[in-house]
């Protein structure tokens, strides 16, 4: 018993020690908490920077922020606003769909000049909230909802899938095309519209057996990778995902595959996949300008140029949507060449891309 | 050092525990092999100390010696250590495993971590061989009696190299037969120079076994004194702390009208087996009837089959004429049957529902329990003080848990309840099963009324003496059968053996005699 | 009465305060090695929690689910049955709910109790399903419900996505306004957070909960099997049929929960991608609620309370998730583990009753 006195007054010693370090950690540094949250990288000179005193929010759906996809590239592009003008900058991840509404009454409460939603779930939460508090702005990636105070952002996702799609179509040698898409709803219909069309203009039989597969979620690794197997088995040399982190099981199979000799490539989707999942298996990817998007419409509240009320479809002639130059390392010149020359011609309007 | 001729002396060992005093300043002294018997009722701290001994407890105060060492036993390891081996009343044995993986277990004969079964198995025959312990290593424990399986623990504190040797209620779960061969067993180690100490509150057998005897009471020694200068009455006495009256008083009396009547009751065991085969008899109002036999021969499924607890598949029960055959539980006990059943853990009470709950465990649907599907607890409470006055209950009152009281006391609770039905047929089962002998006089008394007030009783056990001293007709009963009926006044236990292991010769000579 | 003297002791209430302060000892220490600041991530939950009408509010939405699916799980516990497929029949009870409210419309008076009956059925059906399996074929409970939480999310998602789907969405169609049970008035005057009735139907659920299982004849019986089985056969219950019984009131409460987070949250239904994990919370409500009311309206409150003003201390002290997690997870994980705490008390208790050694509290 004596030992187990011992014991609890070293733990409670221990403990005492760390908190009072904790408080008087509280005084000199509270104000670290201005910047991003990520305190790797606070600067501090953004937080104590008088040039702007703008507070930017943004709330990320269940995917998180480390979700390799769109609520990270939206993240990066507030980093990028908080290093490049100072604006303070801080996000919320929702744990469901309920959590969606306080998060982002969250930033509205603490008068945050602005708050973005990342994705389409938050369309039903972004409608209320900014109704309710008509003298906050806020920023939607991914839907439309028609409020003064909400900048919506779309994209032409078809336009960049059926690039993509010139791509695999031209690439493939077994003439087997897969796509893996997250859940079976309007936007990632339209990136398989656009895929399958972009392969039908070059390829037309590959178009007509390509293989379809919706996994229902997009943040199942593990339904990524079952889908990619099946696909892989069937001897799909191509898979383009639309799946967020669903996808990162496609990439995962397709390495396990390459390891083994097999010649099969992932194209990725919202930002340059590569970079994560190395040049190996990324042949290429459809990337959506949600960073830049996202970047533009916070520079512009800082500028005073915000508009609100209106709903942007960036497609290939905004450079919303397209192939990142790290293509050239896996797909030919000739390739590329063929890409280049679709998409003027749907910037042109010589060619109108389905939507689904 | 001195070889002391004391094996293990015990000196003013103090045990407390939260409003009660289990060991009083006890001395205890077990001598090189000589067989000592620890006799007291249940709860007097016959385990408590035996538990300090095994390392189990730590004794508040006192000095334990072991072999004229003065030691502090700390822990089970610490004991096995001094040559301590302790044969616990519930055995501890790994079902599936054999014989002789559950002796080695813990010590195994191993080889680069496999287990080299041929030499387990041949230490384990030595030892059985050396001190007569019949068993097969190869056997699996779910496969032996419950009288192979002590002495697999037995033997499992000899493969340790124990030397002092504690028994804990060694025959509260073996039959008369296994009982006779576990008294060769202890003579034989105690031959052996092995030193033992028998926990019992069984009179017979401390006269029968023990050597010395000390008695204690209320976690306090009464005496210590060599068997040859006592005898049962007067142990009991030591024991209980007044004058035991061992014989109960029992009129003859003749029985009324034929209260329950079982013909030819069939049911289908776990195998193709029928476990009743084809079984019959009768039970009057005012009689008792024994039934008799092996555990194991279908006693238990006789019970269950006229409460209603499992169907049968043949045959017919009859209670006051009518037909109950296949009845639900509940049917059956509204039609006036009582049940004080086998295993009172298992079947008797909730154990964690209050005392009072218990009360109303087969009767809480009765409108004086409560309407519109609520329980009226005054009402609950009210019975259940009534029967704990009545029937002497005693422990922490009516709200405390069950689970609380001792077994004397919850099987006194569960009488009450069953008898407060005014039932037509009482069936006991094994009703002073593990209880001292002030609650076993209790028990009987109470069956012996309810008897003289013109019930029926269907009494089954397996003490051959609880069935003399309480029936009026004893039956016995071998593979779902009766044997046949043995006269309760000219006691034989040769020939009762004999039925109860299936002899029809003897069956047939007991007839005559009748 | 007995319970409630047992709720109120003394080492009842002093094992969770001393678990929940080691827990938030522990979450501020791996706070600390992470360079972040414990005591300003503390206040920050609280103000999170407190802050505003609007947080109050929503951290009661939060905790509403959490109560119901914690009575159902604690209530199947009481009856010796786990059941671990509260999310399932929480899943019906919205599919329940959504049916009644997409496709018919009646006055409110109707409508509204309409779809919650029926929501509260489809929870008690779907969770009697696997007491029957359990009765009559000896299928284990837990693994049934757990397959049949699965059943239940396709299910739903199908009926939803084939039958009262809104075009062109992954939603059903908004649900009729007489069928939804929004306190409007009490919305508005905070903050428009999204206020129900079900939270109070939630804690009638609480009193109906003792009241059924410590007042009932029903009570009694389900007790009895779920403390002894044997017994209760003894007794003269109908084992089988009590089990029945239990899991469909067990499923009714885990239903009703779901019922309320379509009629009073969201007045619609989406295709879900998985399940929102309400029932496996309830798990742990139910556990570190001893699986008495009380305890369970605690445990819900501490558990939806934590993860509604987990979001408060990423705000406010710029905590990652993952660690606001770890914190969360560590008070959790001292509320459940008894033992561990008593351990830590262990000492102090024995030192207290040396001091009075009539009464003494040592180990036995």
């Amino acid at each position: 018993m004596k030992k187990q006195v011992g014991l609890m007054v070293m733990i409670i010693l221990a403990l005492t020690v760390v908190l009072s370090a904790c408080g008087s950690k509280n005084d000199n540094g509270a104000n670290n908490s201005n910047t991003g949250s990520n305190a790797g990288s606070a600067s501090p000179e953004t937080s104590e920077a008088p040039a702007s005193k703008l507070k930017i929010g943004m709330v990320t759906d269940v995917g998180g922020v480390n979700d390799k996809s769109f609520n990270q590239s939206a993240w990066e592009a507030l980093k990028k606003v908080t290093a490049d003008t100072g604006v303070a900058t801080k996000y919320l991840e929702s744990k469901g769909d309920a959590d969606m509404e306080p998060n982002l009454k969250a930033f509205v409460s603490e008068k945050y000049d602005m708050t973005w939603g990342i994705g389409f779930l938050f369309t039903d939460a972004m409608t209320k909230v900014a109704t309710e508090n008509p003298d906050s702005k806020f920023g939607l990636i991914d839907a439309a909802v028609e409020l003064p105070n909400v900048e919506s952002v779309a994209f032409a996702e078809n336009e960049g899938s059926y690039l993509v799609g010139v791509v695999a179509g031209l690439m493939t040698k077994t003439n087997k095309i897969g796509f893996v898409g997250g859940m079976e709803i309007p936007v990632i219909k339209k990136f398989e519209a656009g895929f399958k069309a972009g392969v039908a203009a070059v390829n037309p039989d590959a178009a007509k057996a390509m293989k379809i597969n919706y996994v229902g979620d997009f943040s199942k690794p593990d339904l990524g990778k079952q889908a990619a197997a099946t696909m892989y088995d069937a001897g799909v040399d191509i898979i383009f995902h639309a799946s967020g982190a669903s996808g990162n099981g496609v990439f995962n199979e397709a390495k396990s595959r390459k390891d083994a000799g097999k010649d099969v490539w992932v194209i990725g989707v919202d930002k340059d996949q590569s970079l994560e999942f190395g040049d190996a298996i990324t042949l290429t990817s459809m990337m959506k300008g949600v960073e830049a998007a996202v970047y533009k419409i916070s520079t512009d509240l800082i500028n005073g140029t915000w508009k609100g009320g209106q709903v942007v479809t960036l497609g290939l002639k905004d450079n919303g949507v397209g192939l990142p130059d790290t293509s050239t390392k896996n797909v030919p010149a000739d390739v590329l060449a063929k890409v280049e020359e679709y998409k003027q011609k749907i910037i042109s309007g010589e060619i109108t891309v389905p939507t689904e | 050092m001195v070889r002391s001729t004391t094996a293990v002396e015990l000196k003013g060992i103090t045990k407390r525990f939260p409003g009660l005093v289990a060991n009083d300043n006890i001395n205890f002294e077990l001598k090189k092999g000589e067989i000592h018997a620890l006799l007291g009722e249940n709860g007097a701290g016959k385990s408590t100390l035996m538990n300090i001994l095994f390392g189990l407890y730590q004794p508040d105060e006192g000095e334990i010696w072991v072999n004229g060492n003065k030691t502090v036993i700390d822990g089970a390891g610490k004991a096995i250590e001094l040559g301590i081996g302790m044969v616990h009343q519930h055995f501890k044995l790994v079902q599936p495993f054999t014989v002789a993986e559950n002796i080695v277990l813990g010590n195994e004969p191993s080889k680069v971590g496999f287990l080299k079964y041929r030499k387990a198995n041949q230490r384990v025959r030595d030892l059985s061989e050396r001190y007569g312990l019949k068993v097969d290593p190869q056997m699996r424990i779910k496969d032996i009696t419950v009288g192979m399986q002590q002495r697999v623990e037995i033997l499992k504190t000899l493969y340790r190299g124990a030397d002092i040797l504690i028994f804990d209620e060694p025959t509260a779960v073996l039959t008369v037969q296994e009982i006779e061969e576990l008294i060769e067993i202890l003579r034989s180690l105690s031959a052996e120079g092995k030193s033992i100490i028998l926990i019992t509150h069984k009179l017979k057998e401390v006269m029968a076994l023990a050597d010395t005897v000390t008695v204690i009471r209320r976690g306090k020694v009464i005496r210590t004194l060599p068997t040859s200068e006592t005898n049962e009455r007067h142990l009991a006495e030591l024991m209980v702390g007044r004058d035991v009256n061992f014989q109960v008083e029992k009129s003859k009396q003749e029985p009324g009208d034929v209260v329950l009547s079982v013909d030819s009751l069939q049911m289908k065991g776990e195998q193709s087996k029928n476990v009743l085969d084809g079984l019959g008899f009768e039970v009057r109002a005012g009689e008792i009837l024994g039934i008799a036999g092996v555990d194991g021969n279908g006693q238990s499924e006789l019970v269950y089959a006229i409460t209603g607890m499992r169907s049968v598949n043949g045959g017919s029960i009859k209670l006051n004429g009518k037909d109950i055959t296949n009845r639900t539980p509940r049917e059956v006990s509204v039609a006036g049957v009582s049940h004080i059943p086998e295993d009172r853990h298992k079947h008797g009470l909730v154990l964690d529902f209050t005392l009072s709950e218990n009360m109303i465990l087969g009767n809480y649907f009765d409108p004086q329990f409560g309407k519109n599907g609520f329980i009226d607890f005054k009402a609950m409470d009210v019975l259940a003080q009534q029967l704990v006055t009545e029937f002497d209950v005693r422990g922490s009152g009516i709200h405390a848990k069950a689970r609380s009281l001792s077994g004397g006391n919850q099987q006194k609770a569960i009488i009450a309840r069953e008898l407060w039905k005014n039932p037509d047929l009482l069936i006991a089962v094994q009703p002073t099963r593990g209880l001292d002998i002030g609650a076993i006089e209790y028990v009987h008394k109470r069956l012996v009324e309810a008897r003289n007030q013109g019930k029926a009783i269907l009494l089954v056990s397996f003490e051959l003496d609880e069935l003399y001293a309480l029936s009026d007709r004893i039956a016995v009963m071998y593979e779902g059968r009766i044997m046949g009926e043995v006269d309760v006044d000219n006691r034989d236990d040769q020939q009762l053996g004999l039925m109860m292991a299936g002899d029809a010769a003897a069956a047939a000579t007991a007839e005559g005699r009748k | 009465m007995n319970t409630m003297r047992k709720i109120f002791d003394k080492s009842s209430f002093l094992v969770p305060l001393v678990a929940i302060i080691l827990g938030l000892l522990c979450g501020a220490l791996a706070m600390y090695a992470g360079g972040y600041d414990p005591w300003l991530a503390y206040s920050s939950l609280l103000k999170k929690l407190f802050g505003s009408p609007y947080d109050i509010g929503e951290a009661i939405r939060a905790i509403t689910p959490l109560i119901f699916t914690g009575i159902a799980v604690a209530f199947a516990f009481r009856t010796g049955l786990f059941n671990i497929g509260a999310d399932g029949q929480f899943i019906m009870g919205m599919t329940g709910a959504t049916i009644v409210g997409v496709t018919l419309d009646l006055p409110w008076y109707i409508h509204a109790p309409l779809a919650i009956i029926v929501g509260g059925l489809f929870g008690g059906l779907w969770a009697a399903l696997a007491g029957y399996l359990k009765a009559a074929r000896g299928v284990n409970e837990v693994i049934s419900s757990i397959m049949l939480n699965w059943i239940a999310l396709f299910l739903s998602n199908y009926i939803v996505g084939t039958y009262l789907v809104l075009e062109g969405q992954q939603k059903s169609k908004p649900l009729h306004e007489s069928s939804l049970v929004t306190i409007k008035w009490l919305s508005e005057s905070m903050g428009n957070a999204r206020m129900h009735w079900g939270t109070l139907i939630a804690l009638l659920g609480l009193i109906v909960f003792y009241v059924v299982l410590w007042r009932t004849k029903k009570g009694y019986e389900l007790r009895a099997v779920g403390l002894n089985p044997n017994a209760a056969l003894y007794a003269g219950m109908n084992v089988n049929r009590t089990i029945i019984t239990s899991m469909f009131i067990s499923g009714v409460f885990a239903g009703l929960g779901g019922v309320f987070e379509i009629l009073g949250v969201f007045g619609y239904q989406t295709v879900m991608a998985s399940s929102w994990g309400y029932g496996f919370d309830g798990i742990a409500v139910a556990l570190l609620g001893g699986n008495t009311p009380i305890g369970v309206f605690l445990g819900a409150i501490l558990f939806g309370g934590l993860s509604y003003g987990s979001a408060g201390m990423s705000f406010g002290a710029d905590v990652p998730p993952e660690i606001v997690r770890i914190v969360i997870g560590s008070i959790i994980f001292f509320v459940a583990s008894h033992g561990l705490v008593k351990f830590f008390l262990k000492p102090f208790m024995a030192r207290r009753s040396g001091k009075s050694k009539s009464e003494g509290g040592g180990a036995r």
